[in-house]
């Protein structure tokens, strides 16, 4: 099956280092648009640093350093001109754990907005509805979107963050384990979430638990010790990986 | 805020951050500046070791003054520290932690209240059992050293219960497991852990101790003389300043500005080591 | 002879306990001593007239005033300069010999005797820069004097806001600013004011300063270049100079309940802070 490439991220000869380590190790791949990249591996294998590095959250730790380039769109998302902040509205990542910012669920979902400057109400109703929607948690909050956001259960608060992501309209939603905390049926709900949400964005899902990949992912790569061992379609790394290290991985040998 | 900019507030907040590194320095600057220039026409050595102060005379030696400051802290530290680490210890390691928030917390008020107050206090209940127990005038450096000694109490029983608990708890229960009982893993684990926040405190109660002005000046009499004997009337450094500034002029000032670099410098020596103590037990915990 | 562990530990405890019992009766003893005999003078009347003859007969209303006022520009000026300190000490930079020395500074200053601020102000504010004793001249040196108490309780509470909040912000495109203002100031502000609060007792106790930098005027101010006194100051020289005892103790008792409701306010707010954040 040939399927036409947009790329959407192109990752060239990344190096990243804390501390002069070196974490992750000449990363080469893109990442299409409207798919979703599944990354795997076992802990400590530098997924998560890899994500963080999208939307530059590393840099909020001290002692890291990138060298090679990563394109948003063709573009250098370490250019000294862009605005680190203006990126990661466009890049949006939900992180492992739910974090729901100590207010209400109404002005979780319109942070982001409010610090653009978006201040019209009507606007901001008709954002906190459809994100909410789209992470299917709006009927479950519609009649308290003033409650806190804390008072949600682990599940409800991991879909608020999600939405949180979606009002900002990113073109690229970046997911840390987002599941790794929660049940089965709160997992299903966002894995539903994503494969809707592909058709509008780029999402790249790492995850520790490789069946969630095969389930939603396009595309997977498979990490080890801030090595891509392989990438490719999710169907061939799960049926017939090139590498041995894949295979065994997948099928449980290690991990 | 918005006119600033991101970089603006950065650079204002980098500025203001030196605000109270600032008024450390203007405070030395200037107490410096009044107080120096005299210390070199009227020679260091005769302004601390002479005993002869008669401003009017021309005469500024402190030495009577020093003593009196030392010796007042000293036995504020023979009462107060003693007291006080008893105190934390108790409260860390021997009560529920139900009740150590009640009484912690009351003992810190005791450091809220003012010093005039316990000066008073000292006064009008302190002096005349000191008197009719003891003999002397009452008003004296045992007084003195008594009132001081229960205002750094809550200084050295917070600091030290915070240094207890810094404690991990597995090291105690590490301990307790091999059969010592309570107050063993206390006075041989526990404290042992905990000894350089203590020595903190206890620095830091001198500090308290020495620089401490009203309640001084209200209790120890006042006379410009050498201690021999606790019962007798002293005047410390800080009542020095305080009782003569109002009138003082030309070297006289001088000379009390002098008296102020003294207790400034002996002050941040004092609080250097007790810093290098509490920053040795962070890096432990 | 061995003495057995349990009885050295029941020792032990008796010893500790009764020094805690002491200490807290010492407490105990100061504040029923002050209002036992304070408490009845204190009146209304007391509170709102002003003082004739010295403060030897009637009120302390001017001095209630001084009281107000005095912290008020102390906390006026002190804390924008320490809450920012603050910020910047723990959202803007990373542990350096910048922010070591920044905090060294803060715990000097802490340790400054009062005598020394008094000092200061007197040559700094009342005499080089003209302001002579006035409400001016006390308010800035007592914000010098509370500068260290602000700054180590608002970085306290700015430190424990949690990080995972500054991530989320970051995330969502937040600037440093914005993160600061919208999630961790909000977040962090009962710890904040409990830091203003306690500047305000400390400034409410002093009485050094305040002799040496507001003078001792008994009238009712009416610029901040007027001079004024505090309670503390107040108490201070009608016990000193024996005007009245009936008048310093209606004082003392008044100065004891504001300085206990500065203090438990304090302490509740930085409780609830606590318990929320757990």
């Amino acid at each position: 099956m040939q399927q036409e490439k947009n790329i959407k991220i192109d990752i060239r000869h990344v190096n990243i280092f804390a501390r002069d380590v070196k974490i992750l190790k000449d990363l080469n791949f893109e990442v299409n648009s409207n798919q979703i990249l599944g990354i795997i591996g076992p802990a400590g294998s530098g997924k998560t640093t890899f994500l963080r590095s999208l939307n530059r959250m590393n840099e909020l730790e001290t002692g890291w350093r990138i060298d090679g380039q990563i394109l948003l769109d063709g573009k250098d998302i370490y250019d000294s001109e862009l605005d680190v902040n203006s990126l990661r509205k466009r890049v949006g990542i939900v992180f492992a754990l739910p974090v729901a910012l100590p207010m209400s669920i109404y002005e979780n979902i319109v942070y982001g907005l409010r610090l653009s400057g978006v201040s019209d109400k009507k606007r901001l109703d008709e954002i906190v509805e459809k994100s909410l929607s789209a992470a299917f948690l709006w009927d479950e909050v519609k009649d308290r979107l003033s409650l806190s956001g804390l008072r949600l259960s682990g599940g409800q608060q991991q879909r608020l963050c999600l939405a949180r992501v979606l009002a900002m309209e990113p073109d690229v939603i970046l997911l840390d384990e987002p599941c790794s905390g929660l049940d089965p049926i709160s997992t299903t709900w966002i894995e539903d979430a994503l494969t809707e949400l592909k058709k509008k964005y780029t999402i790249i899902l790492v995850t520790n638990n490789t069946m969630q990949a095969a389930r939603v992912a396009d595309m997977t790569a498979f990490f080890l010790m801030g090595e891509l061992i392989e990438i490719g379609l999710t169907k061939q790394i799960f049926t017939a990986p090139v590498k041995k290290e894949t295979s065994d991985y997948i099928t449980g040998r290690f991990g | 805020m918005k006119l600033l900019g991101e970089k603006g507030v950065e650079r204002l907040l980098s500025v203001v951050a030196f605000s109270a590194i600032s008024a450390l320095g203007l405070i030395a600057v200037f107490i410096f500046i009044e107080g120096l220039p005299f210390l070199f026409k009227y020679g260091i050595k005769d302004f601390l070791l002479s005993s002869d102060w008669r401003p009017d005379a021309g005469k500024f030696g402190i030495y009577p003054m020093i003593a009196a400051s030392f010796w007042v802290m000293l036995g504020a530290m023979l009462i107060g520290a003693p007291l006080g680490i008893a105190g934390a210890i108790f409260l860390a390691e021997f009560v529920p932690k139900t009740v150590m928030n009640i009484i912690k917390p009351a003992i810190e008020l005791l450091a809220a209240i003012p010093s005039v107050i316990y000066g008073f206090i000292g006064v009008v209940v302190l002096a005349p059992v000191i008197r009719d127990l003891f003999g002397g005038p009452g008003l004296s450096l045992l007084a003195g050293a008594i009132i001081l000694g229960i205002m750094i109490m809550p200084t050295v029983i917070s600091i030290s219960i915070d240094s207890l608990l810094a404690v991990p708890v597995s090291f105690r229960e590490g301990s307790l497991a091999l059969g010592a009982t309570k107050w063993q893993t206390v006075h041989m684990l526990t404290t042992k852990a905990a000894k350089s926040g203590i020595v903190a405190s206890i620095i830091l109660g001198m500090g308290r101790a020495i620089g401490e002005t009203m309640a001084v000046i209200m209790v120890t009499g006042n006379s410009v003389m050498i201690p021999h004997s606790p019962l007798e009337s002293v005047r410390t450094l800080t009542a020095n300043i305080a009782l003569e500034m109002s009138y003082a002029i030309g070297m006289h000032r001088e000379a009390l500005f002098a008296t102020g670099v003294v207790l400034f410098i002996v002050i941040i020596i004092l609080n250097s080591i007790a810093s290098v103590a509490i920053r040795k037990k962070v890096i432990v915990k | 002879m061995r003495i057995p562990p349990k009885y050295t530990q029941i020792a032990a405890i008796t010893i500790l306990g009764a020094a805690t019992v002491f200490t807290v009766a010492i407490l105990i003893f100061i504040l029923v001593f002050v209002l036992e005999k304070g408490l009845p003078i204190l009146s209304l009347n007391f509170l709102f007239t002003s003082p004739a003859d010295m403060g030897r007969s009637g009120g302390i209303f001017p001095i209630l005033i001084g009281t107000v006022l005095l912290p008020l520009l102390a906390i006026i000026v002190a804390a924008p300069l320490g809450i920012a300190t603050s910020v910047y000490l723990v959202e803007f930079t990373n542990e350096s010999r910048i922010t070591r020395l920044i905090r060294f500074g803060t715990d000097c200053l802490a340790g400054v005797p009062s005598i020394i601020f008094g000092l200061f102000g007197f040559i700094f504010f009342v005499t080089i820069l003209g302001m002579g004793w006035s409400i001016m001249s006390g308010g800035l040196s007592l914000a010098f004097m509370i500068l260290p108490t602000i700054i180590r309780t608002s970085e306290e509470a700015i430190r424990a806001v949690p990080k995972a909040y500054r991530e989320v912000s970051f995330s969502l495109g937040a600037s440093r600013w914005q993160t600061v203002r919208k999630v961790v100031i909000p977040n962090a502000l009962p710890g904040v004011v409990t830091g203003v609060v306690l500047g305000i007792g400390r400034s409410i106790e002093e009485t050094a300063v305040v002799i040496f930098t507001a003078g001792s005027s008994l009238l009712i101010p009416t610029s901040v270049f007027d001079s004024t006194r505090t309670m503390a100051v107040h108490f201070y020289i009608l016990a000193r100079e024996g005007l009245s005892m009936e008048n310093a103790y209606g004082t003392a008792a008044a100065l004891i309940i504001a300085v206990l409701i500065v203090n438990l306010t304090a302490y509740f707010m930085m409780h609830r802070f606590i318990a929320k954040r757990n």
